[in-house]
């Protein structure tokens, strides 16, 4: 696969002490699904927007295809770019607005027909042509945007928190649908968005981003299973963040004191016995033992907190020490009253070693 | 009656309004149109219904002429308007950096409002004069040698005033139209490839048309009806039809004709009126 944006060292400074993009380099490869993750006004936006040709970096180069495109105007980047809130043309038809771009490539009014059509087919909204922006629906109008902006067979296609206007139901509905036309389409896909899920459903490589830096990047999987610091592990998935001391070291395992108990954790990172570190727990990742099941890597608490979710129980469990953490239990197939735990119920938990994240330092307030 | 007082608001909130349009718009027009069937026998006006007036004013050419007059200064202070204004205005929607240089620039346009209107005709009697600022300058320049008269009491001297007095109405409604429009639009046509030029010809002109239609009303009905800028700097061949109006009212002393000559100029203004309003509703009806 060859190199198809390449951002080398991109920033963007708004004012004297004002950083929206703090000296970005990433590449991305032909044909790759790549979500820039965080929330608002981690510079996100602002990285997407330069890539676009909408701002200019205030410092690095931006080579799209090995061509250096950091100053050239939008109109002049073979990239295209679904908006926020589409911004289909109101005067115009569907047809109209999806042939907008096609008039100065220079197809012929034949190409420009075949062309309409087949990426109103993609969509499924090739009976929508003769209607207008304001007679179609949220999610018809998300498509059309779409069709739009992959009309010109741009190199890359820019997202902008696509999926951020529609209902929950369409959005799920949606994040499959695109995915699939990227597969089907095979041009590279850049998309911007602060919501998790929709970046681990649809990504090859999610960029995670916090400040105008990049704070981790990977697979989706690399991501959740291996988040290199709190921020990741808080941003990704739902993470209990607990007070812990190292106790002991031995190859490759940490032991580390919790209140009231400890665990094997399989640190990244080396550290020094004694240290404050803070240990990160995935509410799924924490099995509620059955009484008398042995099991490794266990702590025991009591159950405070039951908050019934549909698909099971989330557990908040105190340990003994005080601290707080949380537990989900599947239900069975058949819920009755006596699959729901009393409170105060005395409990024990396990945990895979590897399942336990180890971030340096003491928990944040 | 209980049920009356209850109503004293609403009747209060929506008669004075009525009462007012009735007494100050609807009889004087009904008086004026009137009279514009009335027979002139010097020195009186009598009582009659016949189209002898209506008749006079399409037999004797030169009131055909200043009403087509009329109409060309008209045309030319609105399409002067527009090129003047609409560049303005995209400057300021579109280029103008800075949120107070904006209001200032604005408000410059829009404070003439408040000056007299006498004012602002004798200003630009000071400039085009031939003893006014601009032959001053030529001279200064050294283009001519002396003072040249042909900037003033002609009809270019009252396009530039006509145009200068109502240009705000121009700048408003177009201003207005552009700030509505959604910048991201504008974005999407540069990612789909076209330039700033054919962005302006494709997506901003034709969403700020109604802005444009609305502006090209106001100061089209303004110029039509007005007659003092004419008396000032209009010079012997700039009669436009409300001078006109105001002889037969005046020294002619022809009541009955002054008044058919209001109402073929109030039926000339309520056809662009409406006109433009069918137009501004399509616009919208199809816009959004």
């Amino acid at each position: 696969m060859a190199t198809i944006i390449e951002l080398d060292h991109i920033s963007k400074q708004y004012g004297p002490d004002i950083l929206g993009v703090d000296d970005i380099s990433l590449n991305v490869e032909d044909g790759e699904f790549v979500t820039l993750l965080g929330p608002s006004g981690c510079g996100k936006s602002t990285l997407l927007r330069m890539i676009g040709g909408f701002e200019e970096p205030t410092g690095g180069c931006i080579r799209l295809a090995g061509e250096d495109v950091t100053f050239s105007p939008p109109y002049r980047r073979a990239v295209n770019m679904v908006f926020q809130d589409y911004a289909l043309f109101p005067h115009m038809t569907v047809g109209d607005n999806v042939a907008y771009g096609l008039k100065l490539m220079g197809c012929s009014p034949r190409e420009i027909d075949t062309r309409v059509f087949d990426a109103l087919h993609l969509v499924g909204l090739y009976d929508k042509l003769k209607l207008y922006p304001h007679q179609l629906s949220g999610g018809q109008r998300q498509r059309i945007a779409l069709a739009r902006a992959i009309v010109r067979r741009p190199k890359v296609l820019l997202l902008d928190e696509p999926l951020s206007a529609l209902d929950a139901k369409l959005r799920e509905q949606m994040q499959t649908e695109l995915k699939q036309l990227q597969e089907k389409v095979g041009i590279t896909f850049i998309m911007v968005t602060h919501d998790q899920t929709e970046a681990l459903v649809m990504s090859d490589r999610i960029v995670v981003m916090e400040k105008g830096r990049i704070a981790q990047e990977g697979t989706p999987q690399q991501l959740y299973d291996h988040p290199a610091s709190r921020y990741v592990a808080n941003f990704i998935g739902t993470t209990t963040f607990l007070p812990g001391v190292t106790e002991s070291i031995s190859d490759g395992t940490t032991r580390i004191a919790i209140g009231g108990g400890a665990l094997d954790a399989v640190a990244d990172i080396a550290l020094p016995v004694g240290e404050a570190v803070t240990i990160g727990l995935r509410p799924e990742k924490v099995r509620l033992l059955e009484e008398g099941e042995a099991s490794t890597n266990t702590l025991s608490g009591k159950i405070c907190e039951v908050i019934y979710y549909g698909l099971g129980l989330r557990l908040g469990i105190e340990l003994a020490g005080g601290a707080r953490l949380y537990a989900d239990k599947l239900l069975p197939d058949t819920l009755s009253r006596s699959h729901v735990p009393p409170l105060g119920q005395p409990v024990r938990l396990a945990v895979q070693p590897h399942n336990v994240f180890v971030f340096p330092g003491e928990v944040e307030a | 009656m209980r049920h009356f007082y209850r109503n004293i608001p609403a009747v209060l909130v929506l008669g004075i309004p009525f009462v007012w349009v009735v007494l100050f718009m609807l009889i004087p027009y009904g008086v004026i149109a009137t009279y514009s069937f009335w027979e002139k026998k010097y020195p009186v006006f009598i009582p009659a219904f016949q189209w002898g007036n209506y008749q006079m004013l399409l037999a004797d050419p030169q009131y055909i002429k200043v009403l087509l007059r009329t109409a060309k200064i008209s045309i030319l202070v609105s399409i002067a308007s527009f090129l003047i204004a609409y560049p303005f205005a995209y400057y300021l929607v579109y280029r103008c950096r800075s949120a107070r240089v904006r209001t200032w620039l604005y408000m410059a346009v829009v404070a003439p409002l408040w000056i007299s209107y006498l004012l602002r005709a004798y200003v630009w009697k000071t400039i085009l004069g031939t003893e006014g600022v601009l032959n001053s300058f030529l001279i200064w320049t050294g283009l001519v040698d002396t003072p040249s008269p042909i900037f003033l009491y002609n009809q270019f001297s009252m396009v530039v005033t006509l145009t200068y007095i109502f240009i705000p109405f121009m700048v408003m409604p177009i201003y207005t139209a552009l700030e509505k429009i959604p910048k991201n639009l504008i974005e999407a046509s540069a990612d789909l490839g076209l330039g700033p030029w054919r962005t302006l010809m494709k997506v901003t002109l034709p969403m700020s048309l109604p802005g444009v239609v609305a502006g090209f009303t106001l100061t089209f009905c303004l110029s039509f009806g007005d007659f003092v800028a004419p008396f000032l700097v209009g010079g012997p061949d700039g009669n436009l039809i409300a001078n006109v109006i105001t002889t037969q009212f005046g020294s002619a002393l022809n009541w009955p004709l002054g008044s058919a000559l209001s109402i073929v100029m109030l039926i000339v203004v309520l056809t662009i009126i409406s006109l433009s309003d069918r137009f501004e509703r399509r616009g919208t009806a199809g816009g959004h």
